[in-house]
């Protein structure tokens, strides 16, 4: 039977599946069509560091290239890369995780994230998350065959999850809870004992904790605490970290999972048959980032946190109320001031005065009304593209 | 707190007083009054600019010299420093270990204008006992600065 006759047979049939017709289709791409063909548009909308890899893990992987490290790696990733992680998460967090089985190379916390929810659901399973969240979170979890659960958050609460919110929404099917702080797309970090309420409900219901924490260094004048030091909380928690954004490395595509043997073991199964191993060469560049990106990444971080100064106060000189961004490198201020949807307001500031940001509500329901500006550019650009939103709000008073 | 208004001005010395208040979440007037006590303590020496001169096409001819002399005594070796750094042709002056005493950086129009200052100059100095010149043939870096192709990637329209 050919697919056209196949299709007219059932009104339903689609060439692709159920599941991924579930995902919600992205609305930003549009933008970034248009974006592409624009000129001289300054880009508050990428979320990457502008740095470019530090020379000396990108000569570490030169060198490794030159002496022929071009094959695979075990599925768990370099021996020397998982014993330099077991001791970085020790000497950060006092946590001992076992190198041969406790910890998992992965091709950046996007593959770390999508092989935990695949390893941990069944189809009736709920993750409850914050509204809005980076977003793969609610993707990963629908096409694991779970259904994500929203919990709200605002400008008012900081957008910190309260546990509170979370016990609210826990049921029989609920199997764990999806955070990640400092977040994307708001920079909101939650305070320990906020995280150790959430600790509490987790341990009370017996659910997972998978924690996202790829900006976990990139705090700005507060401390970040890693949920699997929380009580109790290391079996229970599926702790996702990556060298992204903190080394300045997005395209290298290296990140990690750290948890029990069990979870570990689960995610390793489907690890294998999808990924085999995380480029080779991103993991010798992520050895090399370990051992000696310290001073680096304390540079880009005194250099965040100018730029973050610097956009925070200039959108609210500008009118926009503007919740206090203290980690990752986004700020996230309020549009609501202008009557425009977030959409509307990303749209008309890209074709008006070439400045792309992002809707807020790319991140979920609860970032309508908002959007994401990336601080990872330039002060040059940082101050033009402020002057030009300046315009742009003053032109289009309520 | 001085250190941060620094460190911002030693990559920048045009950010703005109201800038740097912004960076640093400390008040203007707070960052004016230290500045100028840094300025006044000759903690800030100087407010210039690095020129790449050969894109407008200036010659320049730069030569480290190494010079070997000998401590005098009760003055060691400043007052021959002194002698030597108070040339305006000596751009930088190092007292260095190892083989020799001084690193000399001189600066001139052509190489017979540098090597003038040497044999004339510097060479005939009481208590300099020799110098080796090194006429400098490419500048790659400068005080911390790439002089030529520097990279400049430009980043694809993502989103994530
Ligand atoms: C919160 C968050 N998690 C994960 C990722 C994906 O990171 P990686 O490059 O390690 O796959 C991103 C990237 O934007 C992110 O913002």
């Amino acid at each position: 039977m050919s697919i056209s006759s196949k299709s007219q047979h059932s009104k339903y049939y689609s060439l692709t599946s159920q599941r991924v017709e579930q995902l919600s289709p992205s609305g930003i791409r549009k933008f970034f069509d248009l974006l592409a063909s624009m000129e001289g548009v300054i880009s508050l909308g990428v979320g990457e560091p502008d740095f470019v890899t530090p020379w000396h893990i990108r000569e570490a992987a030169i060198y490794s290239l030159e002496k022929g490290y071009t094959m695979y790696t075990s599925n768990l990733g370099m021996p020397e890369l998982r014993q330099e992680l077991s001791r970085y998460l020790k000497d950060n967090y006092e946590l001992e995780y076992d190198p041969n089985s406790e910890l998992l190379i992965t091709v950046g916390v996007s593959e770390a994230l999508d092989l935990a929810m695949r390893a941990i659901l069944n189809p009736v399973d709920e993750v409850i998350m914050p509204d809005p969240h980076y977003v793969a979170y609610d993707s990963c979890v629908i096409l694991s065959g779970g259904t994500p659960i929203m919990v709200p958050t605002n400008q008012e609460n900081n957008f910190e999850i309260s546990a509170a919110d979370i016990e609210a929404r826990v049921t029989s099917k609920t199997k764990a809870i999806l955070i990640g702080y400092p977040a994307n797309p708001t920079g909101a970090v939650m305070s320990k004992h906020k995280l150790a309420d959430i600790a509490e409900v987790a341990r009370r219901h017996q659910l997972l904790v998978i924690s996202d924490e790829i900006y976990a260094k990139l705090v700005y004048g507060v401390e970040h605490t890693c949920f699997a030091t929380l009580p109790e909380m290391k079996e229970r928690t599926i702790l996702l970290g990556g060298f992204s954004k903190v080394y300045a490395m997005t395209g290298w595509r290296v990140g990690y999972a750290a948890a029990t043997k069990e979870v570990i073991a689960a995610m390793i199964r489907i690890h294998q048959y999808t990924m085999m191993c995380a480029p080779t060469m991103g993991q010798v560049a992520a050895i090399e980032a370990l051992k000696s990106g310290e001073d680096s990444v304390t540079k880009m971080v005194e250099d965040y946190n100018k730029r973050r100064l610097v956009i925070v106060k200039g959108l609210k000189d500008i009118g926009l109320t503007c919740f206090e961004p203290q980690g990752a490198f986004y700020a996230f201020p309020s549009i609501k001031g202008t009557g425009m949807s977030s959409e509307q307001f990303t749209e008309r500031l890209l074709i008006e005065e070439k400045v792309a940001v992002v809707p807020g509500s790319a991140f979920g329901q609860c970032g309508e009304g908002y959007v994401r500006c990336c601080y990872a550019t330039s002060l040059a650009d940082i101050e033009e593209a402020l002057s030009r939103m300046k315009r742009f709000v003053a032109k289009h008073p309520k | 707190m001085i250190k941060d208004i620094l460190k911002i001005l030693e990559t920048d010395a045009r950010t703005t007083t109201k800038q740097i208040a912004t960076m640093t979440n400390i008040p203007t007037a707070e960052v004016a009054r230290l500045i100028k006590q840094a300025e006044k303590d000759h903690t800030i020496l100087k407010y210039k600019t690095m020129i790449n001169w050969d894109k407008v096409g200036e010659e320049q001819v730069w030569a480290l010299i190494e010079v070997k002399i000998a401590p005098q005594r009760e003055l060691g070796f400043d007052s021959i420093a002194e002698r030597i750094y108070r040339f305006a042709q000596a751009r930088t002056v190092y007292l260095v270990s190892g083989t020799y005493d001084l690193l000399v950086l001189a600066v001139g129009k052509t190489m017979h204008e540098v090597a003038d200052f040497v044999s004339q100059k510097l060479a005939p100095i009481e208590g300099v006992q020799g110098t080796i010149t090194h006429f400098a043939l490419k500048r790659y870096k400068e005080d911390g600065e790439i002089l030529e192709g520097e990279e400049g990637v430009k980043r694809q329209p993502v989103i994530l």
